[in-house]
């Protein structure tokens, strides 16, 4: 009976939650993956790390293997016992017939129905204990699978991230240790009772009656090659559909999130006559996809039930002969029954591994890719900061054969202020990022106070600095928690006082909650200014000897823009500096400019120097006030 | 689902066959059990023999009979039997059935109705089960001394082996007859119902041995004629459950193409406020998973709805035939199947409620580690982000461990009720059978037909999981459907006037949301020429944006009125109106698709050399020809592989490319870098010398050079004039043009 398989319990429903998701778990329903599976490039190696992985759970995993195939072996002696009541009641008849005073051996009888009892019940028990242990033991790899990873994370080189987006490494702390978790939790079991139970019932069969097994098994082959068939077919018409229905979603998405722009252009009936093509075309490849997959189940009871025809004649006339009892016909009929499910997870065993292969490999390859360099061995340290920063002679690429910063040293004196310019996507933050050693330089040095930055922990160079980025970076939580985010012994005063300092402490408590208002997944219930005052108030707890800063506010109403800029300025007082720039006046007043293009920084200078020099930097300088001049020049 | 009902009208025939086919599935189904309990009883026990009353009985045994029957039975009994002598006509034609015809005449049944088969029965069935006892006594005392046990009344009876039965009973003193029959009949009216069946067929397989018939092949033959009926149900069950999946798959399948398409063409006339009202993500997860939850739930509800109560039902009521008595092991055992579900559900399901939340925090916290890479890694907050991580982890692995070890009942439970009732039905069927209550073969059926039930309450109860779902996607489908638009065409649309210049003009213009206690935009009136340009600024949620989607309609007034031309707007159509105004929206949206696809929303029948026009003014040219593919350059969905203000320069080209009347370019030069955004406006103000021009935006060096600029605060108009005039009489308007330029520009 279909007792035996369980429903993947927690295979699709993370999708929802994840629409970044480039590849959604593939984990068939049914009986029959219609999915077609993926595969593992190193199929071998891939499952041996995992077993390798299990570690002490291994054994654990084996017992609880042995306990589900004990299980299995309990409940496949069911049938037969049951099968022996029946034919210890039909014996009974027969003594009633002949008169025999002993009629119904109940003595017998109830002796027999207390050991199917028994059977089942040791079976169920068994079957418990199993669910329960392999329940707790893949929980526990999959938290220590997703704990690995998170931390794996944040060990990880930024310029791992440039090449995988996030999606992806988030789809394999979700979907991939999914996959191994149901597989640990549900495929292992449901293969070792599949098998259990196909030989054990073979086995029964034949010691029934080796004609009536090998007339029953005639179907199976038979099955097999339909169901192949069929399924071949109907993955053909369900990835149609998935794919229909993608376009009809992504038909759907864009037009409802272009609503406006669709409108002011009239162009809802083109809208319109479009999802009607697809609407019409996935309707067509639904509905095949649907009939084609509904036609297994009936078809393989038609096969099934050719069998249990043949079985009761063949039977029947074999009980005429006196070679088999009823009871058994009963008990075989059963067992035929019951050997069809098994058979199909067997079939479908080869896509399940290969499934959980994959998934293993890209979580494997993930815990091995290379990480940061290490730290020193005897890292210096930092004690009082003045914020003397010097390059010298740095030479970086992203790749490293193709070199973006090529020679590039300058010395910042403690205090000053240092301007980087330049279109979008010139790589204004490059500089920011190698300066707090996010990315490795390839040759030549950064100095803080005399100190290369190689010479210090990560975490302690860390600490010197902190930056207020444009990319307002806030996680879901309270507005305290948040702001307290730039140092975490922080008093309660030292983050209100940190707020005002960085205008945030008035709209804070004009906020429902105040400081505890949870802010939600894109902090979009604070305005876009109030996120980068949260952002400033959080660099002003930190109190860094160094600061990054990101003036480009765009999206910020005007008034919140001044309050931004006053707390910028107040926060630049009397520490080093680098701001990436859009003001003029901060331009203007900062003690060096650095212009970049293209990744490259192509010049430097005081704001004087550089207009001087008429490179990039003046024609950025003039375009950006050539309109102004012109209305000036038009009113005057 | 009800709200929904008017989509599966249109399918009434197809759900009305499936129906019907379930029907037949069901009954097929049922009726296997019946078959195979056919082959039991009939095939296996009786030796294939269907009724207790012989079709043939020979000369002698009829002898017999007159002598241990009354008269009159004995006469009505003769009645339906025709003598075939050997040699007549008759006894060739019968020879093959009845080999004993070819030497001695025998008694053959005249064909009977039911009511008479029966009456019949009861006459004959106790005789002959006496002759063949006595025939048993005669030949093989030993023999039946085990068979028919020691007490059988006859058993003192001396009947030597060489004389015929039915002479030895005519000899017999008439006492003696009437006395070793009332023992007899004693004897055997202790074996009521099934028993007597069974030795009535005994004794006529004995009659049969003795004409010559074959009985190993009317076992045969009964066997291999109820095996082929199962076959023919087996397929009748196929065809009628693939006719069910071909209705079944084509309704939901259509109804939900119907409902996506509805509720499409609805989403495509909904204005701004019914998507705020929404919220665009919410109305695209009503058109896609929620179509298709309904869809499944269609498919599964034609198929299992009526399929699980109709063979639940059904296998009650056979089952009940089969045995009255029993109805409580049944009832039992559905009971038990009950509880064990809805008790391992009602503790399991709070906790799958929370699992998805859990699971959302847990990706979240992931997200958020991701996104924030930078700042994370330089507050140094790893660990502080490994251990919110581990927190969230910690939670769900609880919580699947809970619902996991809920789940791992779940399954043996459900096999104990199943098993612990299959032994149970015995066990007390066992009690049954000793009474001739019931026979063996109905026992099993009535096994059979108990597991059918099971099954039936399982696939119910799955029902009842799945239905509440789909019932809430279903109400998410009907709130869009039902919602009203707030924005309709006027039943006598006017005419847009001859001389179109594109004048619009606001008077004393008030907006509110619908439900909303205040004024978004207050008292607004001002005119926008043709051939100049309007500039809106004022801070974030100053009303900038909505005021000038109030043109296109997007949103219609509260108060006060719009005209184009001097044209009420709400008094044109809605396609008309939207004819005359080329749109840039804040965020450059664009579709996927090609540029050249992008400028055709625009303009459909634009050349190519308008396109390249279009293009080179918005000042897109760089990246579109110089660097792109040109006009068939690639845009993903979103627009997502050009950046921001490449977005925004191709939406203008859009909105160029019309060349209406008025333009409308709500913020869009805000992702410009300066250089780019003077040349573009440069351009702009070249290109569209007679078009009436609405610029929305947060730069005073945008606005500046306005013919016109209007200042919002709050909703409310504070200043309107040129850039000269508001930095005298406007404090908004210096606020925010201090805050943006330095010294030397303001001077």
């Amino acid at each position: 009976m279909s007792f035996h398989q369980q429903p993947r319990s927690n295979s699709m429903k993370n999708q929802s939650a994840q629409n970044n998701n480039p590849r959604p778990v593939r984990r068939g329903g049914g009986p029959v993956a219609l999915m077609p599976g993926e595969k593992a490039k190193d199929f071998k190696t891939s499952m041996l790390l995992l077993i390798r992985y299990m570690g002490r759970h291994k054994w654990a995993i084996l017992g609880a293997m042995l306990v589900a195939a004990a299980s299995t072996v309990f409940s496949i002696f069911g049938p037969r016992t049951l099968g022996q009541a029946t034919t210890e009641l039909y014996r009974g008849v027969v003594r009633i017939i002949q008169n025999d005073p002993l009629g119904i051996d109940f003595a017998t009888l109830n002796q027999i129905l207390l050991r199917t009892l028994f059977l089942y019940l040791i079976s169920a028990l068994l079957g418990l204990i199993q669910g329960f242990l392999l329940t707790g033991i893949s929980a526990r790899i999959t938290y220590q699978l997703r704990k690995e990873l998170s931390e794996k994370i944040n060990r990880l080189p930024l310029s791992f991230f440039d090449k995988v987006t996030q999606g992806e490494v988030l789809s394999r702390v979700t979907n991939d240790v999914d996959t191994i978790n149901a597989t640990l939790n549900q495929s292992l079991s449901q293969i070792i009772t599949s098998v259990t139970r196909v030989i054990g019932v073979l086995i029964m069969m034949v010691s029934i009656n080796w004609l009536m097994t090998l007339i029953g098994l005639a179907m199976v082959p038979i099955s097999m090659i339909f169901i192949r068939i069929v399924v071949k077919k109907s993955q053909g018409y369900y990835r149609q559909q998935q794919e229909f229905l993608g376009h009809i979603n992504g038909h759907v998405e864009e037009m409802y999130g272009g609503h406006l722009v669709l409108k002011a252009f009239n162009g809802e009936k083109a809208s319109v006559t479009r999802f009607e093509e697809l609407n019409n075309t996935l309707y067509t490849s639904a509905w095949r996809s649907q009939f084609l997959t509904a036609i297994i189940m009936p078809s393989m009871r038609l096969l099934s039930n050719l069998g249990y025809v043949a079985v009761a004649m063949l039977g029947g006339y074999l009980v005429t002969r006196g070679r088999l009892n009823i009871g058994e016909i009963q008990a075989f009929i059963q067992y035929l029954r019951s050997f069809q499910d098994p058979l199909m997870n067997i079939a479908n065993i080869t896509n399940i591994l290969q499934q959980t292969a994959a998934a293993s490999e890209r979580v494997f390859e993930f815990l091995s890719e290379p990480e940061e360099p290490k730290e020193a061995d005897h890292p210096k340290q930092l004690a009082e900061v003045r914020g003397e920063v010097e390059f010298r002679h740095v030479r970086f690429g992203y790749d490293p054969a193709e070199p973006i910063i090529h020679d590039f040293s300058i010395k910042v004196e403690p205090g000053q202020q240092i301007a980087i310019v330049g279109p979008t996507g010139a790589g204004k933050t490059t500089l920011v990022k190698l300066l707090m050693r996010f990315y490795d330089i390839d040759s030549g040095e950064i100095l803080i106070d005399g100190v290369n930055i190689r010479d210090l922990t990560r975490s302690d160079l860390r600490e010197k600095f902190a930056m207020v980025l444009q990319d307002t970076w806030l996680f879901k939580g309270t507005i305290r928690e948040n702001i307290r985010y730039g140092r975490e012994d922080a008093t309660d005063e030292e983050v209100e006082q940190a707020a005002d300092m960085a205008y945030a402490d008035h709209f804070t408590r004009t906020l429902p909650g105040g400081y505890e208002m949870v802010l939600n997944e894109d902090a979009s219930n604070v305005s876009a200014g109030q996120k980068q005052l949260l952002t400033i108030a959080r660099a002003v707890l930190a109190n860094p000897a160094i600061l990054i800063l990101d003036e480009a506010t765009s999206s910020v109403d005007t008034r919140t823009e001044v309050l931004i800029q006053k707390a910028m300025d107040k926060l630049m007082k009397g520490r080093t500096t680098f701001v990436i720039a859009h003001r003029l006046s901060t331009i203007r007043n900062a003690n060096r400019i650095l212009v970049l293009k293209d990744g490259d920084i192509v010049e430097q200078g005081s704001h004087e120097e550089l207009l001087a020099a008429n490179g990039f930097y003046a024609d950025l300088y003039h375009s950006q006030f050539a309109a102004a001049r012109g209305t000036e020049a038009s009113q005057a | 689902m009800l709200r929904l009902k008017k989509f599966i009208y249109p399918y009434w025939k197809n759900i009305l066959f499936a129906v019907i086919m379930v029907v037949v599935v069901a009954a097929a189904d049922l009726s296997l059990p019946d078959l195979l309990s056919q082959i039991i009883n009939v095939g296996i026990q009786q030796r294939g023999i269907e009724s207790p009353l012989p079709d043939a009985i020979s000369a002698n045994t009829m002898r017999s009979l007159s002598l241990l029957q009354s008269p009159q039975d004995h006469e009505q009994l003769l009645a339906f039997y025709d003598l075939v002598e050997p040699g007549s006509p008759q006894a060739g034609d019968q020879a093959g059935k009845i080999p004993a015809l070819t030497r001695e005449a025998v008694y053959v049944l005249q064909p009977v109705d039911e009511a008479q088969k029966a009456e019949l029965e009861s006459l004959i069935s106790k005789p002959l089960i006496f002759i063949q006892a006595l025939r048993l006594l005669q030949n093989d005392p030993e023999q039946a001394k085990t068979l028919l046990g020691e007490n059988f009344p006859a058993q003192t009876l001396s009947l030597p082996k060489d004389r015929d039965l039915s002479e030895l009973l005519a000899a017999m003193p008439e006492a003696q007859k009437t006395a070793m029959l009332s023992a007899a009949e004693k004897h055997l009216s202790a074996l009521e119902g099934s028993i007597l069946q069974q030795l009535t067929i005994a004794a006529i397989t004995g009659e049969y041995e003795q004409l010559g018939i074959d009985t190993q092949q009317t076992q045969t033959r009964y066997i291999l004629k109820t095996g082929s009926r199962m076959l023919l149900v087996a397929f009748i069950a196929l065809l009628a459950s693939l006719t069910v999946s071909f209705f079944a798959s084509k309704t939901a399948a259509g109804i939900g193409r119907d409902v996506r398409s509805a509720i499409f063409n609805k989403v495509e006339n909904f204005s701004q406020a019914e998507f705020e009202k929404f919220s665009t993500a919410s109305l695209i997860t009503r058109t896609t998973n929620d179509v298709s939850q309904v869809q499944m739930v269609v498919f599964m509800l034609i198929r299992m709805a009526i399929q699980a109560p109709l063979i639940g039902t059904l296998g009650i009521i056979y089952a009940l035939q089969k045995s009255p008595g029993m109805w409580w092991t049944i009832a039992l055992v559905v009971i038990s199947l009950m509880v064990v579900i809805i008790t391992v559900f009602s503790l399991a399901l709070p906790k799958f409620k929370i699992i998805q939340e859990l699971i959302d925090r847990l990706n979240l916290v992931m997200r958020e580690n991701l996104s924030g890479m930078l700042v994370v890694r330089a507050f140094n907050k790893q660990r502080y982000e490994e251990s919110r991580f581990d927190q969230a982890s910690l939670d769900v692995t609880e919580n699947q461990i809970f619902i996991g070890r809920a789940m791992a009942f779940i399954f043996p439970l459900m096999n104990i009720v199943m098993f612990g009732g299959q032994v149970l039905i015995i066990w007390i069927g066992a009690g049954f059978v000793a009474r001739s209550a019931i026979q063996v073969g109905d026992l099993i059926a009535f096994m059979q037909y108990s597991m059918q039930i099971f099954f039936s309450f399982m696939m119910l109860s799955m029902l009842f999981i799945f239905i509440p779902r789909a019932g809430v996607s279903g109400g998410r489908i009907a709130d869009v459907l039902e919602t009203p638009f707030s924005i309709l065409d006027p039943s006598q649309p006017k005419p847009l006037p001859e001389n179109r210049r594109g004048l619009v003009e606001f008077h004393d213009v008030d907006f509110r949301y619908p439900d909303a206690e205040k004024d978004v935009l207050h008292d607004i009136s001002f005119t926008a020429e043709p051939g100049q340009t309007t500039a809106i600024i004022g801070s974030t949620g100053s009303g900038k944006s909505t005021l000038v989607n109030l043109l296109p309609r997007f949103f219609d007034v509260t108060k006060g009125k719009i005209t184009l031309d001097g044209v009420d707007i709400r008094e044109l159509t809605q396609h008309d109106l939207r004819d005359q105004i080329g749109y840039a929206p804040q965020r450059g949206l664009l579709f996927s698709g090609t540029v050249e696809s992008n400028l055709r929303v625009g303009a459909p029948n634009a050349s190519e050399e308008e396109m390249r026009q279009a293009v080179t003014s918005a000042q897109a040219a760089d990246f579109v020809f110089d660097e792109g593919d040109g006009l068939a350059m690639e845009i993903a969905q979103g627009g997502s592989n050009v950046s921001g203000g490449q977005k925004q320069r191709l939406s203008i080209a859009r909105a160029l490319i019309k060349k209406p009347p008025v333009f409308i370019f709500d913020d869009t030069f805000s992702a410009l870098d300066f250089k780019t955004d003077a040349a573009l406006r440069k351009e702009l103000s070249q290109k569209l010398g007679n078009s009436t021009v609405l610029v929305v935006t947060q730069r005073v060096s945008t606005a500046k050079n306005s013919d016109q600029i209007l200042v919002l605060d709050n909703g409310r108009l504070v200043g309107k004039g040129s850039h000269s005039d508001l930095m005298r009489s406007c404090q908004t308007y210096q606020e925010i043009a201090s805050s943006q330029l330095s010294e030397e520009e303001l001077a």
